[in-house]
């Protein structure tokens, strides 16, 4: 129920934001060095209800084909600004959009955007890991089958790929019919990746992907990422600050719905500019 | 004391008590309810030893009036001695009471009744002969009595030698014309029941056809010709059977065997009217438990006779299951997408909280109230308007405008709509937001996450509602009085002539059944253990119903199982 109203409602929220997308990406570009920009984020401010605001006026530029992190006590609006760049609060009743989010230059917020086209470029992983209740090999060939693949040798290329990439094919490649929820909860996770990737999307979203997991699996999921972004941009949230110091270029600092502070992972951690970010990382609050 | 008592109220013990000994009274009244139904309504298919003996009550003149009686034991009760001095059998009163027994006397066709109460002190000389038999017929109920004489083409056929080997070669000639007399009835039902009857629908379908034609003005002299020729040749082929139909009801009563009742009363049954023939005090236990077993299956597979309190109720078990699995078709789509509507795609609010109260109480109306909807507006409007459009051929007569199958089920599935709709409401609840999401983040639409994947993980609970769907509309009578059940459908739904299913018919239900046998029936002491084993069945058929949606469910569930990390 809640997802159709509010596909309808942000139809009509679109025109509310008149932001010049170039001159963003001028000014945006010259913070974090000369690196092609992915997701351009201006003035952007987001409502749950009318007094109830989660993100204060956010400017950033995610980088491409780098890892950024965002950071921050909880309750931040952390997952709230990942979800805004596949449009996943389109789901939530009653939740407003003010500002530009742009991908590769475009408005995700435009009308004319599709929003089903713009999720299969824009991946998600969500903090638990959800397959469907299917085997695992109709889990990684869901996303292509609704995209009208049915061929027998695409889907098993296309499986394949994503499992190898995900480094989960030697795990599971002999059981591919069976069900994935018979799988651990690393495997799960990796799973989703794995189905995520399958349909080559653009960004990649992790919201807490290892939160659920145990160490051992944490670090599974670490060392992919690694490996992923070489192809993709990942823009990933998570409340273990050490994950973000190991994985992440770039990590943002937010706190009360705030951008505090945005720069390489490096400066962040052992030169941040804001004392609030000093304060969180050294573990005086949060 | 005090304190110990205490403890024991904090441990909860008493209200551990309380929940177990509610369930304990809930398992002993089902089970108890169940071996009533089995105990009363099985052993009337058990073959009970004849007894004989001379009953001999004292009467007000004092004179001594003794008849014999030959029959079954069925039961014996206490009676206080004042209620029977009271209905004129002058009995000592001082003794207080006086047991009588109910004796199964069959040979309705001599005495009247088939059933008598005796005192049982007052009944002498008992005893088990061994020839007596154990005849079920067509007509007139059970028989009981000594076998006396064959006859073939009312000439009396005479045996030889002593008196146990006539008897003994009378017994086996008496079956082996039972059996040619069963075989050429076979014939004769397959001739009347099923060729005499597709002759009898295909020229119903003539006359339909020409009726058609006429209305549509079409009717050239070409095709009345060929309707007059087709009918020609039905009418050969009928003619031809009717005469087969002859030879054989000559053959078939060309032996009568005759048989010495109670009292010395000489009776002739014509081989033709025997349904079944055994001599209940010669049979072995083996041979007692297999004559049990044919009476059983003759009651799971045989059409009723005499008023439905002899022979089987296999058109009720039909046309139950088959309205059923009618209504589970209607209902099961219809309420499906009700509920996906109200809880994935309308906006929640007071109009959808109202809709669902609406349905809730809808759940609660009384389904006489059904019955007379489904009356009303399927079969007097919509049943009315479908005859004008589709069958003006057999109007006046009603095709669908009146009382059937088709509308049974309708009226069925409307009352069990609510409870598919609640259930997968709640079903669709159920599945995580988590699973939904995750498919919306590989690009697929709200329609195909829907269908993909929430309503697979939603159909356990699809088939919950439709079990309990099931459940409640195998045992509701109330409302099919009305739409479409009857006492006795003279044919089946479902059969061999186009369209093979017939949805306006009329058709039997074991719920109606056992109201019509218990209540309605002439014979009550005949139809009582009926019921009881009409109410078994109808118990065993909706179990069966149920159980197999249960399996289907957990089988679904299994494929299905929602995720609990």
């Amino acid at each position: 129920m809640n997802e159709l109203n509010s596909e309808q409602a942000n139809d009509t929220q679109s025109p509310t934001r008149t932001v010049d997308v170039s001159s963003v990406l001028g000014e945006k570009s010259k913070d974090i060095g000369a690196l092609a920009s992915c997701i351009d984020i201006e003035h952007l401010n987001l409502y749950y209800a009318k007094d109830k605001q989660a993100l204060i006026d956010i400017n950033l530029t995610i980088p491409k084909q780098r890892v950024t992190a965002f950071i921050g006590p909880s309750g931040c609006g952390k997952s709230s600004l990942l979800r805004c760049f596949n449009r996943m609060n389109d789901l939530v009743d009653d939740c407003v959009i003010e500002g530009l989010v742009a991908l590769d230059g475009d408005d995700i917020y435009q009308k004319s955007v599709d929003v089903a086209d713009l999720r299969r470029r824009v991946g998600m992983v969500f903090q638990k890991p959800n397959p469907f209740p299917k085997s695992i090999y109709e889990n990684v060939a869901y996303g292509l089958r609704i995209q009208g693949i049915n061929s027998k040798r695409i889907l098993d290329e296309a499986v394949e790929k994503s499992l190898k990439a995900a480094a989960l094919w030697d795990e599971v490649k002999d059981r591919l019919n069976d069900s994935a929820l018979g799988m651990s909860g690393g495997q799960q996770q990796r799973l989703v990746i794995a189905r995520t990737i399958a349909v080559e999307p653009e960004v990649l979203l992790l919201d807490e992907p290892a939160s659920a997991l145990d160490p051992i699996s944490t670090l599974k999921i670490e060392e992919l990422i690694n490996e992923l972004k070489n192809d993709y941009t990942i823009v990933i949230v998570t409340h273990n600050m050490q994950q973000a110091a190991r994985v992440s270029d770039y990590t943002a600092f937010m706190y009360m719905g705030n951008m505090v502070e945005f720069d390489a992972t490096d400066t962040i951690f052992t030169n941040p500019r804001e004392k609030q970010t000093e304060d969180y990382i050294t573990g005086r609050y949060g | 004391m005090k304190t110990q008592m205490s403890t024991w109220m904090r441990r909860g013990t008493p209200w551990v008590w309380l929940n177990a000994g509610a369930v304990a009274i809930s398992i002993l009244m089902v089970v108890g309810l169940l071996a009533l139904l089995t105990v009363r309504g099985m052993s009337h298919f058990w073959p009970r030893d004849v007894m004989q003996g001379n009953y001999a009550p004292p009467t007000s003149s004092g004179e001594l009036l003794s008849t014999q009686v030959i029959g079954e034991f069925v039961e014996s009760e206490m009676v206080i001695s004042a209620q029977i001095a009271s209905s004129g059998i002058p009995v000592n009163e001082a003794q207080g009471f006086y047991e009588r027994q109910l004796l199964k006397l069959g040979n309705r066709d001599l005495t009247g009744a088939d059933f008598t109460w005796v005192l049982s002190d007052f009944v002498h000389d008992v005893e088990y002969p061994q020839n007596v038999i154990a005849l079920e017929r067509r007509e007139w109920g059970n028989f009981y009595g000594h076998l006396s004489g064959i006859k073939e083409n009312s000439e009396l056929i005479s045996f030889s030698g002593d008196a146990l080997a006539i008897e003994a070669a009378r017994w086996n000639d008496f079956n082996e014309r039972l059996e040619r007399a069963l075989d050429i009835r076979d014939d004769i039902y397959v001739i009347e029941n099923q060729e005499i009857g597709q002759i009898n629908y295909a020229m119903e379908r003539l006359r339909l056809r020409e009726r058609r034609l006429e209305l549509d003005q079409e009717l050239t002299p070409e095709a009345l010709a060929e309707i007059d020729s087709d009918r020609a040749e039905l009418d050969e082929e009928y003619d031809l059977l009717q005469v087969q139909l002859i030879a054989l009801y000559e053959t078939v009563n060309r032996d009568s065997a005759i048989f010495v009742a109670a009292n010395d009363e000489e009776t002739e049954v014509s081989f033709a009217d025997i349904v079944r023939a055994y001599k209940p005090n010669q049979l072995s236990l083996v041979g007692k438990i297999g004559t049990y077993f044919l009476k059983l299956g003759e009651f799971l597979t045989a059409e009723p006779r005499e008023a439905n309190t002899e022979g089987g109720i296999f058109p009720a078990i039909f046309g139950t299951v088959m309205m059923v699995m009618l209504m589970s078709v209607f209902v099961t789509p219809f309420g499906v997408v009700a509920a996906v509507y109200l809880r994935e795609y309308a906006r929640q609010g007071f109009i959808t909280r109202a809709i669902r109260i609406a349905v809730n109480n809808l759940a609660g109306v009384p389904s006489i109230v059904y019955g007379v909807f489904g009356l009303g507006f399927f079969i007097y409007i919509l049943g009315a308007e479908v005859d004008q459009i589709f069958y003006p051929e057999a109007l006046p007569a009603p095709t669908f405008g009146t009382p059937g199958l088709l509308w049974a089920s309708l009226t069925l599935a409307l009352l069990t709509v609510p409870v598919v709709i609640v259930a997968t409401e709640e079903g669709l609840a159920r599945i995580p937001r988590s699973v939904r999401e995750g498919s919306l983040a590989l690009g697929a639409t709200k329609f195909e996450t829907l269908w993909r994947v929430v309503l697979p993980m939603a159909s356990p609970a699809m088939m919950t509602g439709l079990i309990l769907a099931v459940a409640r509309a195998a045992g509701e009578v109330a409302p099919l009085m009305l739409v479409g059940v009857v006492k006795l459908a003279p044919s089946l739904p479902l059969d061999g002539n186009y369209p093979y299913l017939h949805l306006e018919q009329k058709f039997m239900h074991l719920g109606f059944h056992i109201y019509d046998v218990g209540f309605q029936s002439p014979n009550i002491e005949a139809a009582r253990p009926l019921v009881f084993a009409t109410a078994l069945l109808l118990v065993i058929v909706i179990a069966g119903l149920n159980l197999t949606a249960v399996a289907l469910r957990n089988h679904l569930r299994e494929k299905y199982k929602a995720l609990d990390v």
